[in-house]
């Protein structure tokens, strides 16, 4: 089976295989940035008594997570440029598809991680005089991140993977990158193994690292 | 939006209608059958990775991690371009030639496996989540291992894990989509396809978004049905991550 | 120093509380009793204004606490109260859970704050503690910092649900003791709890609630000679088994 691995191929292609990794990375940190951002305002919305506010919150959210990431890509990719009015990258389509869609997943993260505290906390300091908002800095938010955080980063590690799907719009990205010396070169085998394998020990690694920190640090 | 033609009717015309429905039929087709496979394989698994031999345990942890850590798309295209040139010289030739729907059956492998593993993390998060307690007091009046499992673990496991199934098996729905990337004629290709022909992007693509809510919701409502009939008094669902 | 006046609340239909009046004189301890769902713990948590209630008057040293205008974390900051699960803050020191309110709320500097949680600890016992986190403090232990933790506010008033309800046997001594020795000391108090041992040491009045109301209101030689009331004799019977 070995046989018919070549290396050499491989090696030629590893700098265009390494800038489509930078896109890929690119792509991820901004995503996960923004969609971290969104998604805490998308999550305040939703835990203030504002009516309208908390349903239009579930609805994007609810709406956003009943449809495939691959049809969420395509929306943003045709639509961004004929919104916006002139013609845009396809980088930053699909930038504000992957932000718009992970928002909702981190939302509702961020959501879980605050209303998961017992409610006699709140209370408890709430009975010594506290204010809300001093209640909601000094005893709420600190126990809710500790908490939140290794499930926003195994979120992270999922986004990290989803960009491969810019492969629909064309966007050079790890695997596009790989996928196009494959056609070239007819050489699919050494070019997905590789990929596979790159993917496999950096998730891996990812989730055992948040796994660790869980551990570590969890309340 | 200024300068666009907005042009629902001819959703309704040949052959785009036809295209919808089909795309839609087989999405459906292609995630059942997918969940068909999914569910009793990751049953399998997800009970390995509680087992009391470490050697079954690891076998079960050696699944989920390989199929969680490869993007599904990379499995996809590994699934049809790498594995069956790395067949045996006669199997490839009829995977390669003569089997019928290759792409089909290619895409419904690739996302009846990797589904498995996520129902596995859900089975397994199920069967820890009963107190050890249930083991034990179980174990004490005389059942056998198996027994233990399917009289008391997997009746109780499997209604408290009903939530996060169904959203898994709506995952599985939505991961349909990439069977695009092969060749599978779903539905969010299909709207692509229509959008290639028609430019009616919008109206094409707001078509395939309102049937995937639809089932999403119908999905949901029937669940929750299934959920409450079977909910025992004083358990509460849990779920993997 | 504390009047609840035909207080009642109401979920949907369902009432919670049932018109209930009482009155705490300052130094007074009153326990408060019931069997469960009576809306003890609802009651009591009235008083300092975190459970809304539907109808009446409640005034403490004055303050009428379902006025809009009061200013509640004022007026909570100067009573003091103890949860059936201690609730101390699980990502802070037992020092840092005793100075954070005063710090943030009575605005006292660091050097003052902490002072007053060894002082607080010390008559506690619980010196050697100060700087550990409450996962690492048994029950009994993690209860008798909550109390300091409220105490640290120089509260005219404590109010207690429940506190020895979450404890292992061994470790509800230690925290009663502490209690008792603050009613000695002429604590105001309100105490919803089972320890009847409690009551009959150094609680002044007992009242007994069922479904919502108050059923009984009596000092304390009264209740436990002679109960007027068949529900509060029942209660008894059961309670004083062991």
């Amino acid at each position: 089976m070995f046989s018919v691995f070549d290396v050499a191929v491989l090696q030629r292609a590893l700098p265009f295989l390494w800038n489509g990794m930078r896109l890929t990375l690119q792509l991820t940190t901004m995503a996960v940035a923004g969609g971290l951002a969104l998604g805490l305002v998308l999550a305040v919305m939703r835990l203030s008594s504002v009516r309208p506010l908390t349903w239009l919150v579930a609805a994007y959210v609810n709406f956003l997570r009943s449809m495939p990431l691959i049809l969420v890509i395509f929306w943003f990719y045709t639509l961004v440029p004929k919104i916006i009015g002139r013609s845009v990258s396809g980088f930053d389509s699909v930038l504000i598809a992957f932000i718009m869609f992970e928002a909702a997943y981190y939302s509702e993260i961020i959501r879980a991680g605050i209303s998961s505290l017992r409610r006699d906390q709140i209370s408890a300091a709430l009975a010594l005089g506290l204010t809300r908002i001093q209640a909601m800095r000094y005893v709420v938010l600190p126990q809710a991140i500790r908490n939140m955080i290794p499930v926003l980063l195994t979120q992270s590690i999922v986004m990290f993977q989803d960009t491969s799907l810019v492969y629909v719009v064309g966007l050079r990205d790890f695997l596009t990158s790989a996928d196009i010396v494959a056609s070239r070169d007819n050489r699919p085998i050494e070019m997905y193994l590789t990929v596979a394998l790159v993917f496999l020990i950096i998730c891996f690694s990812a989730s055992r690292l948040v796994n660790k920190l869980r551990r570590r640090y969890a309340l | 939006m200024g300068g666009y033609n907005w042009n629902w009717p001819i959703l309704l015309k040949d052959p785009y209608f036809g295209w919808i429905v089909s795309g839609f039929g087989n999405t459906w087709l292609l995630a059942v059958l997918a969940w068909a496979i999914a569910f009793p394989l990751g049953s399998v698994v997800g009970i390995l990775r509680t087992a009391d031999s470490r050697a079954l345990r690891l076998i079960g942890t050696a699944y989920v991690e390989l199929f969680r850590n490869i993007p599904l798309l990379v499995q996809m295209f590994l699934w049809y371009y790498v594995v069956p040139e790395l067949l045996p010289a006669d199997w490839g030739r009829w995977v390669k030639r003569e089997m019928p729907y290759p792409q089909f059956i290619t895409a419904l492998i690739c996302l009846g496996l990797y589904s498995a593993s996520r129902v596995a993390e859900q089975v397994r998060s199920g069967i820890e989540a009963i107190p050890q307690g249930q083991r034990f007091a179980a174990m004490a009046i005389g059942l056998t291992p198996v027994q233990v499992y399917r009289y008391v673990l997997i009746p109780v496991a499997y209604r408290i894990i009903v939530p996060p199934l169904t959203s898994d098996f709506l995952g599985v729905f939505k991961n349909s989509s990439l069977a695009l990337t092969i060749g599978v004629l779903e539905l969010t290709s299909q709207a692509r396809q229509i959008e290639e022909y028609t430019f009616a992007a919008f109206e094409a693509f707001a078509t395939a978004t309102v049937l995937y809510c639809l089932v999403t919701g119908l999905v949901i409502v029937l669940m929750r049905g299934v959920e409450k009939r079977s909910r025992i008094a004083g358990t509460i669902a849990v779920g993997a991550q | 120093m504390i009047t609840l006046s035909h207080v009642s609340k109401w979920y949907g239909s369902f009432r919670v509380l049932d018109d209930c009046s009482m009155a705490i004189a300052k130094g007074e301890v009153v326990v408060i009793c019931g069997p469960s769902g009576s809306g003890k713990s609802t009651l009591i948590k009235c008083i300092n204004g975190l459970e809304p209630f539907s109808k009446g008057h409640i005034t403490v040293d004055g303050i009428s606490v379902g006025d809009k205008s009061t200013n509640l974390p004022k007026l909570r900051s100067r009573i003091g109260m103890v949860f059936q699960n201690f609730e101390l803050f699980p990502h802070m020191t037992a020092t840092d859970n005793i100075v954070l309110a005063q710090q943030k709320v009575l605005n006292r500097d660091r050097a003052t704050a902490r002072a007053k949680s060894e002082e607080l600890l010390a008559r506690m016992g619980l010196s050697e503690h100060a700087q550990k986190y409450p996962s690492q403090l048994s029950g009994g232990q993690q209860q008798r910092v909550a109390i300091a933790r409220a105490l640290a506010m120089d509260p005219i008033a404590m109010l207690f649900d429940e506190p020895t309800s979450a404890l292992d046997p061994e470790m509800i001594t230690e925290v009663l003791d502490v209690m008792v020795q603050l009613a000695l000391d002429g604590m105001t108090m309100a105490v919803v709890t089972h320890e009847m041992g409690f009551a009959r040491k150094v609680a002044h009045r007992v009242v007994f609630m069922d479904q919502g109301a108050i059923v009984e209101d009596a000092p304390k030689e009264e209740f436990f000679g002679t109960p007027r009331s068949e529900r509060a004799q029942l209660f008894l019977s059961k309670i004083l088994q062991h």
